[in-house]
């Protein structure tokens, strides 16, 4: 039994089952990377990496998509945290995308998601050399992922093949790929949101201040509140700019993230919030509503 | 130092609420196709209120259009994610869902009941306490479901719930349910379950799910949710040894060296001896390091930075544990095995073994039998398809340090890995050490190989050569060997027709006897290059896999792989031996080239043209190449 923590038992197990895995990446693989989208999963991948490696650095490079679409906030805080913690921190944008003019209110969701962000991330782990990536994908957010491996092989060409996933026994990961391939590695597999946020409490780690519950300027479309985070924002002629009190559950892209109305200010009200919560998490994230499947298909053409 | 189990940590911010000590059992639903098993889990998430409101309304909408139960819901659809799953009604990969009680937290793995499919159950019931065996009340029992059981024994799942389900296509009848467990009672008996409880259940109606079936009156029983949520979980783990397997060495500066692990099993304090398994040499933990500060104690499942009393040898894939019961150190394990590829499993073929964070090379040197899962006979085997079990022998080429997988699954449980494909092949779990090491032991002689070789005024090295039969290979070796026996160099040539006639005579043309001709082939050069000599191999030697164990086997740059490229048609037109005449008339089979495949070499150190060049050239282009290498200064 589990002896050393001021944690939950449950919560003790799961960290310790993440901070197992960040290590046998490290010992195994040649040049690994995190993938830091700066959301709640993020920081507690980063939290328990920072564990994991104590009181070493953190052995690996962290990497950020950026989409140029970001929350503003969002940006703010991977800053901080890069400069608070000494981290070094890579930032890719998709240069071609932003030349011609790639953006998610003129071209879709689905089109503008697989230039700024799959491609994107191809991009940076292709020129890199990245033979392993983190992500902080748990298997509870989506039908796909529960079907995931904690360890997820990718071709040459990034592509996952659902059908033919390795068989992955107790926890002896087999890490051994060609040259060319790569491996995308989840450490939260087996958390849900209620245990990020749980844990989040716990250890008292900083996230996004959008997470939590606060008067924002919001219009409501197609069922969704979407934040006026900048001037880039069409506003059409028939709606209205409504200061409402808001937070996000999930965060990307600001226009294709929907809000919810709550008065959760505080983490603990987060959790409080949850456990009553009737709708998941992915209700907000508009990308994954393109099309039945679609995130199969885009994690097949290499999206996290 | 931090306080450890303090009863006053509570949870910030008044969350009292919070089910600090609810336990976690994971499960596995298992048996054969069709049972039911999505569907009986989908209920379970959706009358447990487990389904949030928005994934419910895409179930309906689902339902309707890829369902298999009608204008019903299909629960199977909450569970079956990938699009081919979808489209073929059946699960393919194993999904893992959580879902959670006041009593307790569930993590359940719906494993697919396909034979095709079974390396993804293993996969599924690796980490599981519990299994959920489905029988489907309107059937016998298949072999596909004795076999899941034999898997779950086999990965030491000890608790079993049989769920007879579909329960309402046979009326309820109580008859028909008595059967079936009684049947499985007798079948199981030797599987040595610990417990075993009988439900009868319709999932896609929800009886005896969460809610006691009103038709079923005659059942009083538990529900499925009661006896989940009442299982013991590993009641009697005994007080086990402290095991933590080295996973990194944690080295910021020259100050501190940290071993950071996770503890496979029992208690560690500072102060405590540890023995480190391979080297035997024992220390003391000084400190137990983490970011909030040094620790007082840990124990199993917890992941560690250790400092060591010591400035001693200790790397990634040693052991530490307690002095007083120490690991198996062995290289020869008696172990079952099952079989996850396609491929078959080939004794004497080399593969890597993985277990716990140790990394060896390995093969299977006597397949003792295989297992038929129908009746648990004992059948003997020359090799292993897939999802096939076996008891097997097994030889690394490095002792490592093991425990019996039914004491500790971390320290007892492997995988065996391809190395060319780098797929996960086998998984394995070892019964005990054969301690072959213990009692063979290697010695050393004063005259050694270097001296030999000087005394013969060469280098030995193996030239191997490869190639379909009647590509040309013994030809060429022929005139090379008098070319060298000319320039009174010391040689030997070992040929593929004579070997067979002699030391390989109990062995045919199948795989796995191929896999042991090559091998016993290669053992034979190695030796012969150890007593000084240039020995010469024509082998066909079809597989790159054993190509590469017999260069793996001898010292860097004393191999030499030579392809002799000869087109297959061309060999058939030759046909020296008449051979190709007789496969093509099939009066034998496993023929290379027609019937049976060769694996051109990918990097050979010399490819012969025997179309472009005499074998006279081709023999003066090999001298000229050994010449360049200073082979025979
Ligand atoms: N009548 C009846 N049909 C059932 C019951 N349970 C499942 N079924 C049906 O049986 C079929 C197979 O169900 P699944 O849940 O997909 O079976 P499975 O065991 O998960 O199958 P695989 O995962 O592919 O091995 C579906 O059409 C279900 O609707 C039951 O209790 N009664
Ligand atoms: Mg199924």
């Amino acid at each position: 039994m589990s002896v050393m923590t001021h944690l939950p038992a449950d919560l003790h197990r799961l960290e310790a089952e993440a901070i197992f895995i960040l290590r046998e990446v490290v010992a195994e693989c040649r040049k690994p990377v995190m993938l830091y989208s700066i959301g709640k999963d993020s920081s507690v991948m980063l939290h328990l990496a920072r564990k994991a490696f104590y009181p070493a650095k953190l052995p690996f490079p962290l990497l950020h998509v950026d989409t140029t679409w970001k929350f503003r906030d969002m940006i703010r805080f991977r800053d901080e945290t890069a400069e608070r913690l000494g981290l070094e921190l890579i930032v890719h944008v998709n240069r071609a995308g932003v030349e011609q003019g790639i953006n998610p209110i003129q071209h879709g969701s689905a089109a503008y998601t697989g230039v700024m962000k799959t491609d994107a991330l191809k991009q940076a782990l292709t020129a890199h050399g990245f033979d392993a990536a983190f992500g902080g994908a748990r298997r509870d957010e989506e039908l796909s992922r529960s079907k995931e491996r904690v360890f997820s092989f990718r071709s040459k060409n990034h592509v996952w093949d659902p059908r033919n996933q390795r068989p992955e026994l107790w926890n002896v990961f087999n890490c051994r790929i060609a040259p060319g391939e790569s491996i995308r590695v989840f450490p939260l597999s087996n958390w849900t949101e209620l245990d990020v946020w749980r844990y989040i409490e716990y250890e008292d780690i900083p996230v996004v201040p959008l997470y939590l519950a606060a008067r924002r300027s919001v219009v409501r479309r197609g069922g969704n509140l979407i934040m006026v985070d900048d001037a880039r924002l069409p506003i059409g002629a028939d709606e209205v700019v409504q200061e409402v009190a808001v937070r996000f559950r999930t965060l990307g892209c600001y226009p294709l993230t929907g809000a919810i109305e709550s008065s959760a200010t505080t983490v603990g009200d987060i959790v409080r919030e949850l456990e009553t919560a009737s709708t998941s998490e992915r209700q907000g994230r508009l990308i994954d509503f393109d099309q039945a499947g679609s995130m199969e298909r885009k994690k097949r053409e290499g999206y996290f | 130092m931090k306080a450890i189990s303090d009863p006053k940590s509570k949870p910030p911010s008044g969350l009292s609420a919070d089910p600090v000590q609810r336990d976690l059992l994971r499960l596995i639903t298992c048996g054969s196709v069709d049972d039911g098993k999505s569907t009986l889990i989908g209920r379970l998430l959706l009358d447990c209120g487990a389904v949030f409101e928005d994934r419910r309304q895409a179930l309906e909408r689902d339902s309707k259009v890829v369902g298999t139960t009608g204008d019903a819901l299909d629960a199977a659809l909450l569970l079956d994610g990938l699009q081919a799953e979808r489209e073929q009604g059946i699960t393919i990969d194993v999904g893992y869902h959580h879902f959670a009680t006041p009593r307790r937290r569930f993590i359940i793995a719906d494993t697919p009941g396909h034979l095709h499919y079974t390396r993804n159950m293993v996969t599924g019931a690796s980490n599981a306490d519990l299994a959920v065996l489905l029988v489907d009340a309107g059937k016998e029992m298949l072999e596909q479901t004795q076999r899941h059981s034999f898997i779950c024994a086999l990965l030491g799942i000890r608790d079993i719930i049989l769920a007879v389900n579909k329960m309402d296509l046979v009326n309820f009848e109580e008859s028909v349910f008595n059967r079936i467990r009684d049947v499985f009672a007798r079948f199981s008996a030797s599987l040595h379950f610990r417990s075993v409880v009988a439900i009868p259940t319709s999932a896609v109606q929800g009886d005896n799910v969460t809610r006691r079936s009103e038709r079923m009156a005659w059942y009083d029983g538990p529900t499925l949710l009661a006896q989940l949520e009442a299982v013991e979980i590993n009641p009697d783990a005994p007080q086990r040894p402290f095991r933590m397997p080295v996973q990194w060495v944690n080295r910021p500066d020259a100050a501190f060296r940290g071993y950071a692990g996770t503890v496979a099993s029992g208690e560690l304090r500072p102060g405590d001896e540890v023995l480190v398994s391979r080297t035997n040499v024992r220390t003391r933990i000084e400190r137990i390091v983490s970011m909030d500060g040094d620790l007082a104690r840990v124990g199993a499942g917890d992941a560690v930075t250790v400092l060591l009393a010591d400035d001693i040898d200790v790397s990634r894939g040693d052991v530490l544990a307690t002095p007083d019961k120490p690991l198996q150190v062995a290289d020869a394990f008696a172990c079952d095995l099952v079989w996850m590829s396609e491929a078959p499993l080939l004794p004497g073929r080399s593969y890597l073994l993985k277990c716990g964070s140790r990394t060896v090379g390995a093969t299977v040197t006597t397949l003792k039998y295989r297992v038929d899962v129908a009746n648990f006979a004992h059948l003997a085997a020359r090799q292993l398809e897939l999802n096939e079990i076996a008891y097997v022998n097994i030889a690394t080429v490095e002792p490592i340090a093991v425990d019996p997988y039914q004491e500790n699954r971390t320290t007892g449980g492997f995988v065996l890995i391809d190395r060319l494909t780098n797929e996960t092949v086998g998984a394995g779990m070892i019964r005990f050490g054969l301690n072959r090491s213990a009692n063979i032991h290697h010695a050393d002689f004063d005259v050694t190989k270097a001296a030999r070789a000087q005394l013969n005024g060469q280098r030995p090295i193996i030239l191997w050569f490869t190639g379909l039969s009647g590509a040309g290979k013994s030809a060429i070796a022929n005139l090379l060997e008098r070319k060298l026996y000319a320039l009174g160099k010391r040689t030997y040539l070992l040929d593929g027709d004579n070997v067979r006639q002699g030391l390989n005579r109990d062995l045919g043309f199948t795989e796995a006897d191929r896999v042991e001709n090559v091998r016993r082939v290669a053992e034979t050069a190695k030796l012969f290059v150890d007593a000084g000599l240039i020995t010469l191999v024509a082998l066909i030697s079809p597989f790159r896999a054993e190509r590469r164990m017999a260069r793996a086997i001898v010292a860097e740059g004393e191999f030499v792989e030579i392809f002799v490229d000869t087109p297959v048609e061309i060999c058939e037109q030759r046909d020296p031996k008449g051979l190709y005449r007789k496969a093509r008339r099939g009066e034998f089979r496993n023929f290379t080239g027609i019937d049976s495949p060769y694996e051109r070499p990918e990097n050979s150190e010399l490819t012969l043209d025997t179309s472009a060049e005499s074998a006279e050239q081709l023999a003066d282009r090999i001298v000229q190449y050994l010449r360049r290498r200073g082979a025979l200064d």
